[in-house]
């Protein structure tokens, strides 16, 4: 019976790890192959060298994987931060008008993030919706708040605002209302309970919506090339650049391989580090 | 039972939600180091009460005063009191030694000080010291209770609420929990202050037992007190089975009275509060006596109950086995019990109730 039923369950995982395999690994595979051939090539028939990332080495491109990075941890730190009172809010506070918060902010996703970018462009660039109109009310002009780093962090916090909110208000919910009374009674402070009761019971949320706002805005590149104008380039931008113009498909697949072992080892460890189950209190 | 100075004093304490009044004006004095439980079916407004009194709601009118202190303006985590809650509140992401160092931490204890006195709580609540770097999740129901008392105790409160801390648990560790209970209070000196909607759990325990009912207290009296001379219907049916016959201008339908009955009830009218052990079946002299038919039978244990259909009305009798009726459902048998056992509820208090 046993043996049945796991020949049961593994058939009818199969569909669904067939099409994981196609979509997901088998992409993957394909980089990780291209990233090891020599340099300029479109198949995957000669002899495989490191001489890409040889080029990833030395042509300096770890800044660009720095600027990601930084710009990544910088945009969850703000995102954390500007979540935690509307997802709390969310959560405990607004019981109805949650559902018209979350469809608000679900909406957004309805419409393509470029397009969304490029409202922000229009909206903040010189002759644009803000100065415009200043300058025509007023006569005086001022120079457009773009094309540089805080703009960019900026974009990164507008666009995976509902990746980090929806999980952190879920966290949120998880913390028990009589825990957080039970520690004012106990006499703790607003922040007491916040750092001993409120984070670590939400952890499970933070942690899930850090890794995905993280996740995503390391690989983003679009809050970079329009709204910063590229005044920084990000390591997504490479690789596509080293893909199209570049037509360089090695040097795009190793600068990919790169993100993706660097991103990837960070996300374990973070999984690796939280336990989801002893947060919860789940583990005995 | 109330000392010169309470410890606590409520006073015209009121709490009203948009048309519904939970609390009307009510009075409480609590006396140091007493065991004070307030009694009620849900709705009575006990959990107002208690959530008023810890701080986690705002009375409407009145005040609560602690020693000289007016507490009812000062938010719960200011106040030098707390609650053991329902639902206990252990903090699951934590060990059983940080639920109990909790509020040590918060003071700023230093962490071998707050080890020290945590173990120490963990001896006086009889859980082994190993118990310490335990998971809650690790522990028993009786287990998290004792855990939730330890850190209330650690928080060494001037008063220690408890709100209905045992209702979930199964009949005989409730038992067990509510001698423990009161053995603790007595070790710790310090004041109770039990909510619950179980009048036996109350009677167990506490000193004195305060009975509400739709926002305001019915009777403040000692156990033995609230069972012998209710002072309304609702009480005495409260504390258990009962028996209500109704007494007008000295005579009870459906009885016959004896001299001194007839002496002692004399002009009065009210209802007659008779317990089921109070009852004696075919008695050789009482001064109340009826006639009743069994209409149905009980094993209790050691006991039998009896329903008997009488003409003054159903009426409920336990007499110990060996003194049980011959004949089962139907045997008509002659019931009585002495003026002594029978207390008077006047028709004044009666009709207030």
């Amino acid at each position: 019976m046993r043996q049945r039923e796991r020949q049961l369950g593994a058939l009818y995982a199969l569909p669904l790890g067939l099409f994981l395999g196609l979509t997901f690994l088998a992409p993957i595979l394909l980089v990780a192959l291209f990233s090891i051939m020599p340099e300029k090539v479109f198949e995957l028939t000669h002899m495989p060298d490191f001489s890409a990332y040889r080029v990833v080495l030395a042509q300096g491109y770890w800044k660009s994987v720095a600027w990601s990075l930084f710009l990544a941890a910088l945009a969850t730190a703000i995102l954390l931060v500007v979540c935690w009172p509307l997802a709390y809010a969310m959560a405990k506070v607004f019981k109805r008008f949650t559902l018209v918060l979350t469809i608000g902010v679900v909406m957004t996703l309805f419409v393509s993030e470029n397009i969304r970018l490029f409202g922000w462009v229009l909206t903040l660039m010189k002759g644009g919706l803000i100065e415009g109109y200043f300058r025509h009310w007023t006569g005086i002009g001022f120079d457009a708040p773009l094309y540089n780093v805080p703009v960019i962090v900026f974009g990164l916090v507008y666009v995976y605002l509902p990746f980090m909110l929806f999980p952190l208000a879920q966290g949120i919910s998880m913390v028990p209302d009589d825990a957080r009374q039970a520690a004012f009674d106990l006499g703790a402070t607003r922040w007491q309970i916040l750092r001993e009761i409120e984070l670590p019971l939400a952890m499970p949320g933070i942690m899930v919506g850090s890794l995905l706002t993280f996740v995503l805005a390391a690989g983003a590149m679009a809050e970079s090339k329009l709204l910063g104008g590229r005044a920084v380039i990000t390591i997504a931008d490479e690789v596509q650049t080293a893909f199209t113009y570049g037509q360089n498909w090695p040097l795009g697949s190793a600068l990919a391989m790169v993100l993706i072992a660097i991103i990837g080892s960070l996300a374990i460890w973070a999984i690796s580090k939280a336990d989801l189950d002893a947060m919860m209190g789940r583990k005995s | 039972m109330s000392d010169l100075s309470p410890i606590l004093r409520i006073s015209a304490l009121t709490k009203t939600f948009d048309e519904f009044t939970a609390l009307h004006g009510i009075d409480l004095d609590v006396a140091e180091g007493e065991f004070l439980a307030i009694v009620g079916p849900s709705g009575s407004g006990k959990t107002t009460l208690i959530r008023l009194l810890v701080g986690m709601d705002d009375p409407t009118g009145g005040a609560i005063w602690l020693r000289d202190q007016r507490i009812d303006v000062i938010p719960a985590n200011k106040r030098p009191t707390c609650m053991v809650f329902q639902s206990l509140a252990l903090f699951p992401h934590r060990t059983v030694g940080q639920n109990i160092e909790f509020p040590l931490k918060l003071r700023g204890v230093k962490p071998g000080a707050r080890k020290e006195r945590a173990l120490e709580l963990l001896d006086l609540l009889r859980l082994p010291r190993d118990y310490y770097s335990k998971r809650i999740q690790q522990c028993s129901g009786g287990e998290k209770q004792r855990v939730a008392l330890a850190r209330a105790l650690a928080f060494d409160p001037e008063i220690l609420f408890f709100d209905e801390p045992l209702s979930a648990l199964d009949y005989r560790l409730r038992k067990t929990l509510e001698k423990e209970l009161k053995d603790l209070h007595r070790r710790t000196g310090k004041t109770f202050i039990y909510i619950t909607h179980s009048l036996e759990e109350a009677m167990v325990m506490s000193d004195r037992i305060a009975i509400m009912r739709a926002g305001r207290f019915e009777q403040i009296a000692p156990a033995e007190e609230i069972y012998a001379r209710p002072v309304s219907p609702f009480v005495a049916e409260f504390m258990g089975e009962v028996n209500f016959l109704s007494l007008s201008a000295g005579t009870v339908a459906g009885a016959a009275l004896s001299p001194a009955a007839q002496a002692a009830f004399a002009g009065q009218s009210g209802t007659l509060v008779i317990r089921p052990e109070s009852l004696r079946l075919a008695p050789a002299s009482a001064d109340l006596t009826l006639t009743g038919t069994v209409a149905a039978e009980y094993l209790l244990g050691s006991r039998v109950q009896y329903r008997f259909d009488s003409p003054a009305g159903e009426l409920t009798v336990e007499v110990l086995r060996e003194d049980a009726v011959a004949g089962g459902t139907g045997a008509q048998v002659a019931l009585g019990c002495d003026i002594a056992a029978v207390h008077v509820i006047p028709e004044a208090e009666d009709a207030a109730a």
